[in-house]
């Protein structure tokens, strides 16, 4: 399989996945615990995200760097109300300021 | 920035009859009996209710430039062409799937591609889930379906499900998705291009810029003692399999904390 396959087939499934949850039929989701655990699923997803993209190591380990830093800076700032870009910017900022310091 | 703020006007106005006089071709609107106990101002909205929508959208779309110029540059150090990674953003347009694929090619080269793909697709497969909520929120037909489709992602479905009104929700669907959609792409192009320049993209934060952006989505949905436990479960979940499973499977088996929400009847 060359690069160029990988990353076509890739983005074609990526666009599919998104197009069926349009077009699949709206019986599937009458039951109200279908539909509450299909709204629950984002929730449990970006979770997920938040804890694998902050302790990920290099081929599965799991650390403790400037990332876990910055989220905890996020969660400050977004108890402080802050806007979206405000958050994302100081986690950014935090993470890169540690490691300027040498940690992490 | 003109792109991503022309459609609103017209998503507002163009969605907006089907609540008052349905057409012929109109769907029953399904969408607004169980999201509003109370029926909102008719009308379309005004400009003081637009503008923040449009604010949020834009923000939310500036934010995501800055981790897509981390994407880009990951994408070219992990051996993609310029070209693949404009592909990448273009037609795959879900920075999760994105990052998962380029990190897999990055360690395994082209021998990695199948799990790269493997990995890219799960992590999508909540791009279909946000589209099952959407399509109530949205109810979009003909052209627009797979318009809509294209623009379902994390920070468009975050913007629309946190409005309170229907018409609010698809005018933040939208802005989000279209604004995301220009900024990513120049994002990613321009990380692509200056990424051997960069650097490490470590060096700025970048990686922990989507940390903190994935956070910050996660957050307006911790309403109740239960979503709090499903993030939790979740969380721990990936953190569980992390080392034993590839990259992006971790993600995609934490969708089981849902069934949390099932519990009761």
């Amino acid at each position: 399989m060359t690069l160029w396959v990988a990353v076509v087939v890739a983005a074609l499934i990526a666009f599919a996945l998104k197009l069926a949850g349009f077009l699949v039929p709206e019986s599937a989701l009458s039951h109200p615990r279908a539909r509450r655990v299909t709204a629950a699923i984002p929730v449990a997803m970006l979770a997920a995200l938040v804890a694998t993209q902050t302790f990920g190591g290099p081929e599965g380990t799991l650390v403790v760097d400037a990332r876990l830093a910055a989220v905890g800076v996020a969660v400050v700032a977004l108890l402080l109300r802050a806007p979206f870009l405000v958050v994302v910017v100081l986690g950014a900022a935090t993470a890169a300021a540690l490691r300027a310091l040498g940690w992490g | 920035m003109t792109d991503p703020a022309r459609p609103d006007p017209a998503a507002g106005q163009q969605h907006e009859p089907s609540r008052r006089v349905r057409g012929p071709l109109e769907p029953a609107p399904v969408q607004d009996a169980p999201l509003e106990p109370a029926t909102p101002g008719s009308g379309p909205l005004s400009s003081a209710e637009r503008r923040p929508i449009l604010r949020q959208g834009i923000s939310v779309a500036l934010a995501t430039g800055a981790y897509g110029v981390s994407v880009g540059a990951l994408s070219v150090s992990a051996g993609l062409s310029v070209w693949q990674t404009c592909i990448l953003s273009l037609v795959m347009f879900t920075g999760g799937s994105h990052f998962a694929f380029v990190g897999i090619i990055g360690t395994g080269g082209v021998a990695a591609a199948p799990a790269a793909i493997a990995a890219a697709s799960m992590l999508g497969v909540r791009n279909g889930l946000y589209a099952l909520e959407l399509r109530r929120l949205l109810a979009v037909r003909g052209w627009r379906t797979p318009a809509a489709a294209h623009l379902t992602i994390d920070e468009s479905t975050a913007v629309a499900v946190a409005q309170d009104d229907p018409r609010a929700s698809r005018l933040g669907f939208w802005v989000t998705g279209l604004a995301v959609f220009v900024l990513w792409n120049l994002a990613t192009l321009l990380g692509a291009l200056v990424g051997d320049a960069l650097g490490d993209p470590r060096t700025y934060g970048l990686d922990a810029a989507a940390c903190a952006a994935f956070m910050a989505l996660l957050w307006p949905r911790l309403r109740d003692r239960e979503t709090v436990a499903i993030a939790v479960v979740g969380a721990v979940i990936a953190l569980a399999l992390l080392p034993a499973l590839p990259a992006g499977i971790p993600v995609v088996l934490a969708a089981l904390a849902a069934l949390i929400a099932g519990r009761r009847p």
